[in-house]
């Protein structure tokens, strides 16, 4: 329950932005307190270090098709918060929630992923410390019973 | 290619205790805990620091982002370290992806992102995650889960290299500088490992943490193992590098750890120069350029 509630925060954007996560590179290229939700279908999701990376096409409402590059933290990280290779697959019909970069491409760090079986992922990107170490142990419990 | 050493163990999922490694969960009433309690871990086993180790705190508590956990590079007055001339000319050379004085991802020279050795003491201070400890009567070894690295640490007796010219003096032999350089272990009680090491490579090859602080040839590092008690373990790091640095200063002050369970599998987390690459075109390289410019990608 516990777990339910602290994604329900972080997808509503109530918990306010900390620490962040990336073992690999600061924070200074990235908005860290705009998210932006968009819709789009997968292209590619590269399970690989430093960064595993999400990347999916967004049609707007003009018919136009933007291409977008999401960065995760590295396997061992996202594995810690319950993502895995086989999660995400091309073709997957996806809601995104990211962090974009401050230059304006289309580019970003990844906060949650909508799958097209309702499961959302959440990265632990834009939350607390204290939302990762829940989201963190309720993956260790679940993966050590 | 993953390397396993090739040393026997007197104990695998076991210490050397012979004890689980973890704590003991009450069942009943006997003990006189409440049932769902656990019970306090039991006494450190003597010289003994065999097991699966990880961050207490968290699992990223070893990232050590932005630099040694105890004096990261945040601009605070009470984290700046002691630089030479030399070691701050060295720092300043450095373009580190973290820190104060962060670039974008695009613009770095970290040997990190060559996918070169991090070399030690930076093991300690990158991503410091599940940290396998496994040790027979001569050697403990340290295998690291980043890079999957390991150390050895000799136990039996011998005493620590002297630094030399050109590496390090074993016996009449000057031997070459190593990454993870020569270690001599000692133990100062029945609960603490003292670990002494030198003859690690120099400036020209690698970094002392992610925030671009530098280490030399000429440094030593002392490291402290103290296991509170069968479950727990803090872990301290000094430095004295006398060509970077003014004077000795800890980088890692009591670090705790805490004991797995012993089945699990610990995961690769590897540096793969084909990833980097196509990291840094894909997303790295256009998440650094300039507001305003659209470069192909």
């Amino acid at each position: 329950m516990k777990a339910k509630v602290v994604a329900a925060l972080v997808l509503a954007g109530v918990v306010t932005l900390s620490v962040p996560l990336f073992a690999h590179h600061g924070t200074a290229a990235f908005e860290n307190e705009k998210k932006v939700t968009v819709k789009g279908t997968v292209t590619e999701w590269l399970w690989s270090n430093p960064h595993c990376l999400l990347q999916f096409d967004v049609k707007g409402d003009d018919g136009k098709v933007a291409h977008w590059v999401g960065e995760t933290q590295n396997p061992v990280s996202m594995t810690n918060v319950g993502w895995s290779k086989a999660a995400i697959k091309a073709g997957d019909e996806v809601t995104v929630t990211i962090l974009p970069v401050k230059n304006g491409l289309t580019l970003g760090r990844v906060v949650s992923v909508l799958l097209p079986n309702g499961k959302t992922l959440i990265s632990g990107e834009g939350a607390s410390r204290e939302v990762r170490d829940e989201i963190e142990r309720q993956v260790r419990e679940g993966t050590s019973k | 290619m993953v390397l396993v050493p090739a040393l026997v163990f007197s104990s695998s999922a076991l210490g050397q205790s012979g004890r689980p490694q973890q704590a003991p969960v009450v069942k009943d009433q006997k003990s006189g805990v409440a049932k769902g309690q656990k019970a306090a871990p039991a006494a450190a086993p003597r010289h003994d620091l065999s097991g699966t180790w990880e961050p207490a705190d968290g699992p990223s508590e070893g990232i050590q982002i932005d630099g040694v956990k105890a004096m990261p590079n945040d601009g605070k007055p009470e984290h700046q370290l002691p630089y030479t001339p030399y070691g701050l000319q060295a720092y300043k050379s450095h373009r580190a992806l973290a820190g104060a004085d962060e670039n974008l991802p695009g613009f770095n020279n970290d040997p990190r992102d060559k996918c070169e050795p991090l070399g030690f003491p930076r093991m300690n201070f990158y991503n410091l995650r599940e940290t396998q400890i496994l040790q027979n009567e001569y050697k403990v070894a340290i295998l690291y889960e980043y890079g999957t690295v390991w150390r050895v640490i000799w136990t039996d007796g011998r005493e620590i290299p002297k630094l030399v010219d050109g590496g390090v003096l074993i016996g009449k032999e000057v031997k070459e500088p190593r990454y993870y350089g020569y270690s001599v272990g000692k133990w100062v009680d029945d609960t603490t490992l003292v670990i002494q090491t030198t003859g690690m490579m120099g400036e020209d090859r690698v970094w002392l943490d992610t925030a671009g602080r530098p280490i030399s040839d000429q440094v030593r590092v002392e490291e402290r193992i103290h296991r509170l008690d069968h479950d727990h373990l803090e872990w301290t790091v000094r430095i004295d590098d006398p060509k970077m640095y003014t004077k000795p200063w800890v980088a890692m002050n009591r670090f705790p750890m805490k004991l797995e369970n012993p089945r699990r599998d610990v995961m690769e987390q590897y540096c793969s120069l084909t990833e980097m690459e196509n990291y840094n075109k894909v997303f790295a390289s256009p998440a650094s350029t300039p507001a305003g410019q659209k470069p192909e990608r």
